[in-house]
């Protein structure tokens, strides 16, 4: 289960610090955000580019996190045939 | 629906309990779609509404949360070589067909009966498909542990064998998981199937991922995977619709993701340490278990409907709390299923590299 490449650790935490930031701007700046994504019609993009940005750095994030805690996939058998 | 400040109004105010409970809702529910490649969001719904979240405004923000995470894990499953993008791309457009489909019967129903009978629809959607194809997937993962027969090669179902030899000129494609040509004639109903079911249910890939492994012929880890395809199609495109209504709560829907972008990797990782008959398991565990919960609804909805005797107040409170309970427990245990099988491959891996050193350097 361990690795023994180089963990991501610099990754993490930038993505981890960028990934709070989002978080915290969203909840903070609630009021703004809700007004904005709740008139519909075009703005429906917004919800759609903001899942797609969360999604990117909170994905990066997580998945650096459970390499670094050295949880990663069997070895054995990478390739399903 | 069209009435927008109407909905803005209903985003509920967020405490730091809501917060913790969406995320860790969130994450189990990941967990789960990251090994089956669905499940989660028929819990996630009805705990948002239980927050006092409107029901459509529950529908969308669990929808905006469903494609990104399901994007994550195909992501993560294509790098384990599990996915077959092009048959969930295709499953996934007609699934998209069958979302509107589902959602303009969800509406027809509702304006002929009101919200009972469209709770009493939805209900019984639930208990007859999860009967059906629950039992089936159950059986079929309890026959393979039974028999010992836990290779990686699984066998492919007469059905899919016959679908796969039907050759109709002009709509013969090519997949990857099944390693044969089928004709998108069946793919077509197969994925509208899974979208009406999404419309209906929320949880598409319960019919989804048992039509790819019995009836197109594709390996549960395949299916699995590429269902996270179909999810993320679907979504995105539902997302946008509810979006362009205003019924999105970014708010939950980012926070569910925040937990469930830890599940999903989990999940996707646990499906390289498992034998695919796993996949089956949890999945049908889930299934019957969710069964019982939405079994319990259905005398609710019917004596509000008038069709039986009127049930007293406290009968209906202890039915109620008693299904989301029992959903709660199927989530539960799925994800706990998940866990145990990827902590015995782990050790099983760990004690397997141990012998080899061993042996290596007795040589």
């Amino acid at each position: 289960m361990g690795s023994k490449r180089k963990k991501p650790v610099g990754s993490l935490i930038v993505m981890g610090i960028i990934s709070i930031a989002l978080y915290a701007a969203l909840l903070m700046k609630q009021d703004i955000i809700n007004a904005h994504v709740g008139k519909g019609g075009l703005y429906a993009i917004l919800p759609i580019i903001t899942a797609f940005l969360f999604s990117y750095v909170h994905g990066s994030f997580t998945g650096n996190f459970w390499t670094v805690l050295g949880i990663e996939a069997a070895k054995k058998k990478k390739e399903v045939k | 629906m069209h009435d927008v400040m109407s909905q803005v109004s209903n985003f509920i105010n967020l405490d730091a309990a809501n917060i913790i409970y969406l995320f860790l809702v969130g994450f189990v529910g990941g967990l789960v779609s990251g090994f089956i490649g669905s499940g989660g969001a028929f819990v996630l719904t009805p705990a948002m509404m239980s927050m006092g979240v409107p029901g459509l405004v529950a529908v969308a923000s669990n929808m905006c949360h469903k494609f990104p995470k399901a994007l994550i894990g195909a992501l993560k499953r294509a790098k384990y070589g599990q996915v077959d993008v092009k048959l969930g791309v295709v499953l996934g457009i007609s699934a998209e067909a069958g979302v509107l489909y589902g959602a303009h019967i969800q509406e027809d129903i509702k304006r002929a009966f009101g919200d009972a009978g469209s709770n009493l629809y939805v209900s019984v959607a639930f208990v007859v498909i999860l009967a059906v194809v629950g039992t089936f997937v159950l059986r079929d993962a309890l026959k393979s542990y039974k028999s010992g027969n836990l290779h990686e090669e699984e066998k492919v179902t007469k059905l899919a064998r016959w679908v796969q030899s039907i050759n109709i000129p002009g709509t013969m494609v090519y997949f990857k998981a099944l390693n044969a040509r089928v004709s998108v004639l069946f793919t077509i109903p197969l994925g509208f199937a899974t979208g009406m079911l999404a419309a209906t249910i929320a949880v598409g890939g319960f019919i989804g991922v048992p039509s790819m492994i019995y009836v197109l012929g594709a390996p549960s880890l395949m299916a699995s995977a590429s269902e996270l395809v179909i999810a993320f199609v679907m979504g995105l495109g539902g997302s946008f619709k509810y979006a362009m209504h205003g019924l999105v709560d970014i708010r939950l829907a980012m926070i569910i993701l925040a937990g469930s972008l830890f599940g999903i990797q989990l999940g996707a990782i646990g499906t390289t340490y498992v034998k695919p008959f796993m996949i089956k398991l949890v999945m049908g565990v889930i299934m019957v278990t969710v069964l019982f919960s939405r079994g319990l609804m259905v005398p609710v909805y019917m004596s509000q409907l008038n069709l039986i005797q009127t049930l007293n107040e406290g009968t209906i409170k202890v039915l109620k709390n008693t299904s989301f309970a029992i959903m709660i427990l199927a989530l539960a245990l799925g994800a706990f299923i998940v866990l145990s099988a990827m902590w015995q491959g782990c050790r099983a891996e760990r004690a397997l590299a141990a012998r080899e050193t061993v042996e290596h350097s007795e040589i």
